[in-house]
């Protein structure tokens, strides 16, 4: 190529006349209602991974470290041979994985309202949980993809659900639902803290007891009672048998009903104290 | 200066009131009274000036008024609506252009914009169009396409003000818009500020920098440590303050009151000995009689060694304003 001469970005010499029409071309039209608003925002999130990629890391490198280490290390032992506690064990790890990539939306979200961009988006005429709707929406994207590297990955191991296609897709689709509710707790926590340490930090406090005091590893005939009693109340266990149910066509109505309730339950407490903490955010 | 006719028309919930109006406001973070009992009244059109020092509570108030947080006494109201129990109404008038990065980084200008058109409720292709014209009118059509964490300070300013005008607001909040930029984006982005009063918007921009006010405002408030100590035109401040301050040396420390002497006749201010035994300083309201001054003093056969005239700084406006060096409380008086 010859010498072109690109303009210097220093030497662009406003056209007045040019800007002046562009403010003046600008329409007003009516802003995005809810749903619109949250779906952009949605928009925001992928292209975020579009350009940073690295993102998708944590959701497919984590899940399978997680499920190689679980069903070839302790398979064996817990249940004899790794092929038959696979079938057990792969919806439990698939529910824990997914549970814990949660927590990245609060870890994200906190380092993302530091920035300027927040004050922008926080001033515009439209509804404000979108932002964060959006975001939810996003990860639920990144959630869907996980939830795909492990059945994968566990099929390959020998996972075979007897539910077919049909209700590992209903599984599939109930986690996601769980997910997305869970993700206020983690937005929440991200209002209320000043660094994504510690959004980090209380998240594994809520998280290790959820995931790990539930039926996700082992059959909970085998704890101590008082310990039973919390396992039966956790909506995390009532995910993880719903789950399993679908996966492996058994009937799991009752606790599929149940996570729908928690989802409900969590999105009406934490949804708005979550929003009255964003409106007000200093 | 021509300003258009109106505010744009907007349908019949057509409403009135100034600009802002402020009474009494109030926020304090802790113990830190950010922004201590602000009065501000500002019409419609033109340029409002906020200058003040580090601290002084220029974003803070910025904030409130674009609904980012509440205040903790007092009321604010733009267009008339108040921006605590009518936010949304209040969102639907302004654009904030914050001192810090306003637009995602990672994404590309393009992106950026194309995100706020769809959210101000432009469909998918008016959108892509509008955010090709802004760009295009801010001189970054070939910048588009790459993430706004790649583009020069100069651009970032550009692409943030660009921003703020994918709908035409009818107020626009500029941040310290030239800070860290050099002379020529500056310039530009003086540039893009009298474009954008030409087409009707008002602007409120916070500046720690006199020149800057006084080149764009109409009307100026300064701002210390959450209080507006004084407020005018950039005619009426530099009339209280002086356009600049003379420094003179003189060549015989001896003559130096005799040539005090001579300059406060001349220059009618009063004039000031310095530390250094040959120094003497005055603050003149224009540089029209410094010129007979220097005229004076030769012909009085007083040699000088030096003389300089410079813009007042910031502190100095402080200093004239308040009595007072920037963010330093009145009390504080040296006893030497
Ligand atoms: N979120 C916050 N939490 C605690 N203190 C704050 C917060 N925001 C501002 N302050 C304090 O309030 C005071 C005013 O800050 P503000 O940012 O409004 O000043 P400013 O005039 O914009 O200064 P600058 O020119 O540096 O931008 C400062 O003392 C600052 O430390
Ligand atoms: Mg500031």
């Amino acid at each position: 190529m010859t010498a072109v001469q690109t303009p210097a970005t220093g030497t662009w010499v406003p056209d007045t006349a040019a800007v002046h029409e562009a403010l003046v071309a600008g329409a007003r039209p009516k802003p995005q209602g809810p749903l619109a608003a949250s779906a952009t925002f949605g928009w925001r999130t992928l292209l975020r991974i579009k350009h940073v990629p690295e993102q998708l890391f944590d959701v497919t490198a984590f899940p399978v470290m997680m499920t190689l280490i679980f069903t070839l290390l302790f398979g064996g032992a817990l249940a004899g041979t790794v092929d038959a506690y696979i079938q057990f064990f792969l919806p439990g790890i698939l529910v824990q994985s997914i549970l814990m990539i949660t927590m990245y939306t609060g870890v994200a979200l906190n380092t993302d309202i530091e920035k300027g961009v927040f004050d922008r988006i926080r001033s515009l005429p439209v509804w404000r949980p979108s932002a964060l709707v959006g975001a939810l929406l996003g990860d639920v994207l990144r959630f869907t993809l996980a939830s795909a590297v492990i059945i994968t990955l566990g099929m390959l191991l020998g996972f075979r659900p007897d539910g077919g296609a049909l209700g590992v897709l209903a599984a599939v689709g109930l986690l996601l639902v769980f997910a997305f509710a869970l993700g206020w707790i983690w937005t929440f926590l991200a209002l209320r803290l000043r660094t994504p340490n510690a959004v980090m930090g209380w998240s594994m406090l809520v998280i290790t007891p959820l995931t790990f005091g539930s039926n996700i590893f082992v059959d909970p005939s085998t704890m101590p009672g008082w310990l039973q009693a919390f396992v039966d109340v956790n909506p995390v266990s009532h995910l993880v048998t719903a789950v399993r149910g679908l996966m492996h066509g058994e009937a799991a109505g009752g606790d599929v009903l149940m996570v729908f309730a928690w989802a409900a339950l969590l999105v009406a407490v934490l949804g708005p104290l979550t929003m009255r903490r964003y409106g007000n955010r200093d | 200066m021509t300003i258009a006719a109106d505010a744009p028309v907007r349908g019949p919930d057509r409403d009135d009131g100034p600009a802002i109006e402020t009474h009494g406001l109030v926020k304090h973070f802790g113990t830190t009274r950010a922004v201590d009992g602000v009065d501000l009244l500002i019409p419609r059109g033109g340029v409002h000036g906020f200058l003040g020092p580090n601290g002084a509570g220029k974003t803070t108030t910025i904030r409130v008024l674009a609904t980012l947080i509440r205040p903790d006494a007092g009321t604010a109201r733009v267009f008339g609506h108040d921006v605590v129990h009518e936010a949304d109404a209040v969102r639907a008038r302004v654009s904030l252009t914050g001192q810090f990065a306003s637009l995602d980084e990672d994404l590309t200008g393009d992106e950026n914009l194309r995100l706020l058109a769809r959210l101000l409720g432009y469909p998918r292709a008016e959108g892509r169009a509008r955010a090709e014209q802004v760009l295009d009118a801010f001189g970054l059509t070939e910048a588009a396409g790459k993430q706004v964490k790649k583009y020069s300070g100069g651009m970032r300013r550009r692409i943030d003000i660009a921003a703020s005008i994918v709908v035409r607001p009818d107020l626009i909040f500029l941040d310290e818009p030239t800070t860290g930029l050099d002379p020529r984006s500056r310039n530009q982005v003086w540039e893009v500020v009298r474009a954008l009063v030409r087409g009707g918007t008002t602007v409120l921009l916070t500046t720690q920098y006199l020149d800057e006010a006084d080149q764009l405002a109409d009307r100026i408030s300064v701002i210390d440590t959450g209080t507006v100590v004084a407020e005018g035109s950039p005619g009426e401040l530099k009339a209280s303050v002086g356009t600049g301050s003379l420094h003179v040396r003189v060549r015989r420390p001896e003559q130096r009151a005799a040539a005090r002497d001579l300059l406060q006749r001349v220059l009618g201010v009063e004039v000031h000995e310095q530390g250094d035994p040959a120094g003497l300083v005055a603050t003149v309201a224009d540089a029209g009689p410094v010129a007979r001054a220097l005229t004076a003093l030769e012909d009085a056969q007083i040699g000088l060694a030096q003389y300089a005239l410079g813009q007042p700084s910031l502190d100095e406006v402080f200093l004239a304003l308040t009595g007072h060096a920037t963010g330093t409380a009145p009390a504080q008086e040296d006893q030497a």
